[in-house]
């Protein structure tokens, strides 16, 4: 799969809330960042979690949150950020638009 | 739904820095883990569901590797590879011999 | 042992008292994969074997080596995997980010999910990264568990959380400190601590 996004690009993580494995921790849910570099590809680990075999792999990629956006309450420094790895089909470009869906 | 592994973000209190001692049962639990997900027989995203589907009262009673042995031994037995039959006779087996005076 | 019941803690089966279910378990499932020749139980020891031989000093020595030679610190921060394996360490399918502190940036690593560690490097990972308050904290509140650790990061550093929660795994590059000038590559491992390439600490003189 090609990448959708690059380097740089801004995203919000979707908000949705299902059973299962799921590696998009739930504090970042419905958080933006921006996109700090494209890890590769893998195979879907919600579906290797029922031993299937998770193809075709798809992008995988760290998102950099700052931290006063993902917590209100955070009180370190203005700069302290966030580093998460995160599979493309939870992103969405953070464009402000509403997604359609 | 969150599941009760996914603890980003919780507040929970001071982290206990004690550490103990690995026994040689639990580094052979892992050891297991690592041969079968190199053979394809497990994946470590299925050993993560077994543990993350346990339960939350269960996943609390447990230590870190019964988690795990707990997670092995259902995915086994989910493939195939192993019995339900088979796992509760020597399991029984296992314990009897424990038993026996050495 | 524990005296604040406050919250849960790990609870660690008795090695000494009578087997419990789940040691059972392990050993029947043990016994019934060699019977069955899906695993030999010379295997099984030279896994463990294995895993005993993994420490921390294997990441010191990645660590050292960056400090000492920049061409290889540029290359570790670009393609970690490949610099370890350079030095002969067995990285399996591991991919390794290394990220570096620096004086503007200090990073920590934590796996909120589970217990994603870089286990190649540093050998099995402590109770503490693997306990629920580490996990829930490290990336909410960083500065304050990095005080529980004895660290204290100042305002004008930026303290980075690195959350591994998919395939890549994480060591940091602590900051060479001060007044180790000359030092040969295997004194300079001597100061480099798993917690300091974890990101709970700094290395010290």
């Amino acid at each position: 799969m090609t990448p959708r996004f690059k380097p740089g690009d801004a995203v919000t993580v979707r908000r949705a809330y299902p059973p299962g494995h799921i590696r998009t921790p739930h504090y970042i849910r419905g958080k933006s960042g921006v996109v700090e570099r494209i890890c590769g590809s893998f195979a879907n680990p919600e579906e290797l979690a029922y031993g299937r075999n998770g193809l075709p792999a798809q992008p995988l990629y760290r998102v950099r949150f700052t931290q006063g956006q993902v917590w209100p309450d955070y009180t370190g420094t203005a700069g302290d950020s966030l580093d998460i790895e995160i599979y493309e089909h939870w992103i969405e470009p953070a464009s402000g638009a509403t997604d359609a869906r | 739904m969150r599941g009760y592994h996914d603890v980003g973000g919780l507040s929970l209190g001071p982290i206990d820095k004690d550490q103990h001692d690995y026994a040689l049962w639990e580094k052979r639990v892992d050891a297991m883990l690592v041969l079968l997900a190199n053979k394809g027989l497990i994946t470590t995203d299925e050993l993560r569901l077994g543990i993350e589907t346990l339960g939350a009262d269960v996943y609390e009673r447990l230590g870190y590797y019964e988690r795990w042995i707990a997670s092995i031994t259902r995915a086994l037995v989910d493939r195939g590879v192993i019995t339900t039959d088979e796992l509760g006779r020597r399991m029984a087996d296992v314990g009897r011999r424990a038993q026996e005076p050495s | 042992m524990h005296d604040d019941h406050s919250h849960p803690h790990e609870h660690h089966p008795d090695h000494d008292g009578p087997l419990s279910d789940y040691q059972l378990m392990e050993m029947a499932v043990r016994e019934l994969l060699i019977e069955k020749r899906i695993l030999t139980a010379d295997e099984i020891r030279r896994a463990v074997e294995a895993m005993d031989a993994r420490s921390p000093a294997i990441g010191a020595r990645v660590v050292a080596r960056a400090w000492v030679d920049p061409a290889y610190k540029s290359r570790l921060l670009t393609a970690g995997t490949a610099a370890c394996q350079e030095l002969g360490i067995e990285m399996s399918s591991v991919k390794l980010v290394v990220v570096e502190n620096t004086a503007q940036v200090h990073n920590l690593v934590v796996c909120t999910l589970c217990s994603c560690y870089p286990r190649m490097l540093l050998g099995l990972p402590p109770d503490w990264y693997k306990s629920r308050a580490y996990r829930a904290r490290a990336v909410r509140e960083p500065r304050a568990v990095l005080r529980e650790f004895g660290t204290e990061i100042a305002d004008d550093v930026t303290v980075r959380v690195h959350d591994s929660t998919a395939d890549m795994r994480y060591l940091v590059l602590p900051l060479r400190p001060a007044g180790t000038e000359g030092w040969t590559e295997e004194r300079l491992a001597g100061l480099v601590t798993r917690d300091s390439m974890v990101g709970v600490s700094v290395p010290r003189v």
